[in-house]
């Protein structure tokens, strides 16, 4: 079983991913380039973070249209998990395999803090995390606000597409406790099927006591088991000779 | 026909490209007398290229034509010194074959009259430093000096200077971690934003600055080459007049999304083993980097302006040449690797052009498309530039008279004098500036701004970790340069010393006034000396540095401002001391002696308004004591807490240590509740009765711990066989109030989150336009 970071020109957390993917959660990791255009054969895509094509024009705008994007389309497509950080949240709802879109930060500065979140609904991500737990994670990003008109939101809530909240130390979700002036204070999102996960958050940044928190452990654990699932289901599937399809809602 | 005029024409340059009747040397920043020498060294007049070549080379950022005498002072030489001052940046080795690679360097007049970008070309500068020596950048520190908070320039300058920061550190994916801020009048108009980096690469894998090997290609990587930044050096080496809002093109624009392709790409070309030389072009573009490297061979290069890849059409030789573009580096590449370093620059979006040749005869040809346009043997451009001894002056500087000032009569007013100095920008949080910069990128910080006296990193392929401080004073240099130079050292060393590392190595800014005036050349002198005298001292080899001269606007010079930093090494990252309190229980230990001094200190400046001497004097002996006392107890795992008291004293420090590290996520403080203190001081410690000398003054060699009360016994008795004086002064208690007596008395019963809401909110509300 073998995960894929992809490296845009401009990423700056593939080596953090892949590094805690491999060194700490003992996993098979490759560096997948922007002009890759198969990712067949992969359990997992991760779209790290970083300044993909410098943010230039909007963060994620240009990558969300690399090559490797298509590529990672059929992936999603064919219910494989795919984890966008931070940018690679960016990048998904460019591509439009997110609902929503980020926005600069409420106080138009770019902040690195740790913040609290609050686990809400199961995804790939939040596998087995079970809702209501709290996080402790750290952010940095410049363009995070969360933003999907009324309406949109409320669908985005009522199907439990809405994965990390931002609360405050005593789990409450209050304005003073969202750093960025998302909607809701959501921190991160899924689709419909809960197999593309965008998070601002870095999961990768919190699995060290040394660095201040474990808390991003379960969350990367959770989303590997979720790719095991997914991809031994295929395997047998393929084993059996059917065809590919939709694995099951993770 | 004369071959210089030939030249000239060929080279498309008038003698004096500024025209308006100025003498050719004006135009490229020289004296009359420097370019009769060149004159001399060449053996006929220069053509306006080979004079803007010269301009640039002799410029005081790249000849150091005022300091260098100064800067042989400095000690160098130490067993794990791997490289020092004359590359890029220095090196030392951690003891296990890693390099760790570092240096600090200027962008002051850029910064001013351009602050975001002259913050950011600053922070990419220092970036490709580093990455020349092919070691990978994994931090970034800063230290930055503005005008006193209020007026309209000061918020513009400080929230540009700090997104530039930002905006090239984050994008680059290189974590800032740590640095230092003050803001004093006389940088109003002439900040300063020092920046420094440091990177790892094992050691053997070091790459230096030579054009080594006559026959191997000159190889240009990375963005293409415009017409921004041309004159930067010169613009650097001279005080800014009225006209600095028009300089700004002399400013250049940063890309850090080249840059991060380029340290991808020259890591690799480094790893591989591909180039024989690397450079960075900074000031002076492709005629220092071209110029440098063929000196530090002892070689010549031949390069073509015309296989120079141009971002703009039309540029001359002279544009090409001196153009200060950001984001290239020049590689030195054996023709047998051309088409692997090709590769490797392809596979990260960037261009590898080869530009020329590296010769053996000693000179710097330039042509256009075959023609030679410019000839100069290397060494007049390196070496041939004069050196200055100024005339030196050393005035007195103010001395204080405790009688006139009037001291705090109760508790009330010591209170309230304790929330002025914590409301001052150098002790203030410095949260809004340090949380706009990733520190937490690559997944090393173990230690991060606002949690330690010093940051601290992981090492990646270490099993150790790294400390990193900056600091400087200018108003303790402006009163003894020497002992303010010292001071620096001494704490920058003891920072890195709190958190459990061993200092390993120390890199510099000077940051001065016109040298042509008899005292900054006088302060010059003396900080040199002062920073020769710590160095050797406290055993830390300067490994390189930087010199920034003419800091001066309308003829008045800034405060002189040497600026340090000390990196060191911790063998185990586990075991660092943070600098806030973790424990209810455990005791309070004031390692050190008792009272500070009033002498240039923040209390006397803010409270009073009085700026005189003198400074606390620094006994060695002590300094390093305490110094090795404070480490062994953190490195050995017994104590956790340790924080050096600096501006503002031993108040200060006390309510610093109370408020909890980090910075707090909104809504919530996971750095912990904040603590507080209950402090006793005896009623000898007081001298003449003054109560703020004993709460406010600043002296070396003081840190508190706070440890277990076992650990602190076992402190006291380890204290004593080093002679350094070690009095528990209180304990952290649970309760969130700041109490101290002295003698009995009550001095100070403060809530804990009254004085640090003074602390946090200076700094924004200083900011918010009214």
């Amino acid at each position: 079983m073998r995960f894929a970071v992809v490296r845009f020109p401009g990423s700056n957390c593939d080596g953090d991913v892949a590094r805690v993917l491999h060194e700490v959660l003992g996993q098979e990791v490759r560096f997948v380039r922007h002009d890759c255009r198969d990712l067949s054969g992969f359990a997992g895509v991760v779209l790290p973070g970083g300044f993909a094509y410098g943010d230039y024009l909007r963060p994620g705008a240009l990558a969300a249209r690399a090559p490797v994007m298509e590529a990672v389309r059929a992936f999603a497509a064919q219910g494989g998990p795919v984890l966008g950080i931070c940018n690679g949240f960016q990048i998904l709802c460019e591509a439009g395999l997110l609902p929503g879109a980020l926005r600069p930060n409420a106080g138009l500065r770019f902040l690195c803090h740790p913040v609290w979140v609050r686990v809400e609904n199961r995804c790939a991500v939040t596998r087995d995390c079970p809702p209501g737990r709290l996080l402790r994670l750290e952010i940095a990003h410049g363009e995070g606000a969360y933003y999907l008109p009324p309406e949109e939101l409320a669908r985005l809530e009522a199907r439990g597409q809405v994965v990390l909240r931002y609360v405050d130390a005593g789990g409450e979700a209050t304005p003073a406790a969202n750093p960025n002036g998302s909607v809701a204070n959501i921190a991160g999102v899924c689709n419909e099927t809960g197999n593309v996960v965008g998070i601002m958050p870095h999961p990768e940044r919190a699995v060290d006591e040394l660095l201040g928190s474990t808390d991003g452990r379960p969350l990367l654990a959770s989303w590997i088991a979720a790719a095991a699932a997914w991809y031994g289901g295929r395997r047998a599937t393929a084993a059996a000779g059917g065809r590919h399809g939709h694995g099951p809602r993770l | 026909m004369d071959p210089v005029c030939e030249r000239q024409r060929a080279s498309g340059e008038p003698q004096a490209p500024a025209g308006g009747g100025q003498a050719p040397w004006q135009a490229a920043g020289l004296t009359e007398a420097e370019y009769r020498r060149a004159c001399e060294l060449l053996g006929r007049e220069p053509n306006g290229l080979e004079l803007g070549m010269l301009g640039v080379l002799w410029s005081e950022h790249c000849a150091y034509k005022h300091s260098r005498p100064l800067l042989g002072r400095l000690p160098s030489r130490a067993p794990h010194v791997l490289l020092g001052p004359g590359e890029n940046a220095g090196a030392v080795d951690l003891g296990d074959g890693t390099a760790v690679v570092f240096r600090i360097e200027s962008h002051n007049h850029p910064s001013y009259v351009e602050p975001f970008q002259g913050a950011a070309t600053g922070v990419g500068g220092i970036l490709r430093d580093v990455l020349a020596l092919g070691a990978r950048p994994i931090a970034l520190l800063n230290s930055l000096r503005f005008g006193e908070p209020g007026d309209e320039l000061w918020r513009r300058l400080f929230t540009g200077v700090v997104k530039g920061i930002a905006h090239y550190g984050n994008c680059a994916g290189v974590p800032t971690v740590g640095g230092e801020l003050h803001c004093e009048p006389g940088y109003r108009t002439n900040p300063l934003v020092n920046v420094m980096c440091i990177g790892v690469a094992p050691a053997r894998q070091l790459v230096r600055a030579v054009a080594s090997r006559p026959g191997s290609l000159v190889v240009l990587i990375g963005a293409p080459t415009g017409r921004d930044g041309i004159h930067g050096a010169t613009f650097a080496s001279a005080g800014l007049g009225a006209d600095a809002e028009e300089r700004r093109p002399a400013v250049q624009i940063g890309d850090p999304f080249t840059g991060k392709l380029l340290i991808e790409a020259c890591l690799e070309l480094a790893g591989r083993g591909a180039v024989l030389g690397l450079q960075d072009l900074g000031a002076g573009g492709i005629a220092s980097a071209c110029a440098e490297t063929a000196s530090r061979a002892g070689t010549g290069v031949d390069i073509d302006v015309a296989r120079v890849p141009r971002r703009e059409p039309g540029m001359t030789p002279y544009e090409v040449v001196l153009s200060e573009s950001q984001e290239r580096m020049l590689a030195i590449v054996a023709p047998d690797r051309q088409a692997e370093v090709r590769e490797i620059c392809r596979a990260w979006s960037l261009e590898a052009a080869v530009i020329g040749r590296v010769t053996s005869d000693g000179l710097f040809r330039v042509r256009e498309a075959g023609r030679t346009v410019a000839e100069v043997p290397v060494e007049v451009l390196t070496r041939g530039a004069p050196v200055y001894t100024p005339a030196a002056a050393f005035p007195p500087a103010p001395v204080l008279d405790p009688a006139a000032i009037p001291q705090p009569r109760d508790q009330q007013e010591a209170g309230a004098a304790l929330r002025r100095l914590l409301a001052s920008p150098a002790i203030a949080s410095k949260a809004w500036v340090y949380t706009q910069f990733d520190h937490m990128v690559q997944t090393n910080t173990v230690l991060r701004p606002g949690s330690g006296d010093a940051a601290v990193l992981r090492v990646p392929g270490s099993r150790k970790a790294i400390a990193a401080a900056v600091d400087g004073n200018g108003r303790y240099t402006a009163l003894d340069p020497r002992r303010g130079a010292a001071l620096a050292v001494a704490k920058a060393a003891r920072n890195v010393s709190c958190v459990g590392a061993r200092p390993l190595g120390l890199t510099n800014c000077l940051n001065f006034g016109n040298p042509e005036h008899p005292e900054v050349y006088g302060q010059l002198s003396a900080a040199v000396d002062g920073l020769a005298e710590a160095c050797r001292e406290l055993g830390i080899p300067v490994v390189g540095g930087n010199v920034s001269l003419y800091n001066e606007t309308g003829g008045r010079d800034i405060d002189p401002t040497p600026v340090v930093g000390v990196v060191g090494v911790l063998d185990d990252p586990a075991r660092r001391a943070a600098s806030h309190f973790e424990a209810p229980g455990e005791v309070i230990v004031l390692l050190g002696p008792p009272r500070g001094y009033l002498g240039g200190s923040e209390y006397l400046k803010r409270l009073h308004g009085r700026v005189a001497g003198p400074l606390a004097p620094i006994d060695w002996a002590l300094e390093r004591n305490v110094q090795a006392l404070v480490r062994e107890a953190v490195a050995g795992g017994r104590v956790r807490v340790a924080h050096d008291l600096a501006e503002g004293g031993l108040a200060v420090g006390l309510a610093e240590m109370c408020f909890g590290g980090g910075t707090p996520a909104p809504g919530a403080p996971p750095g912990g509740p904040a603590l507080g203190a209950e402090v006793e001081l005896p009623a000898q410690w007081l001298r003449d009765g003054r109560v703020d000398e004993l709460l406010f003054g600043e002296a070396p060699s003081r840190v508190l711990v706070a440890a277990a009360p076992e650990q602190a016994r076992l402190l006291a008795e380890r204290a004593a066989a080093l002679n350094v004086p070690c009095t528990v002064i209180g304990r952290v208690t649970r309760e969130p109030r700041l109490r101290l007596r002295i003698g009995g008395r009550t001095w100070l019963d403060e809530p804990v989150a009254g004085l640090q809401r003074v602390w946090e909110e200076a700094i924004p509300c200083a900011l918010a336009t009214r």
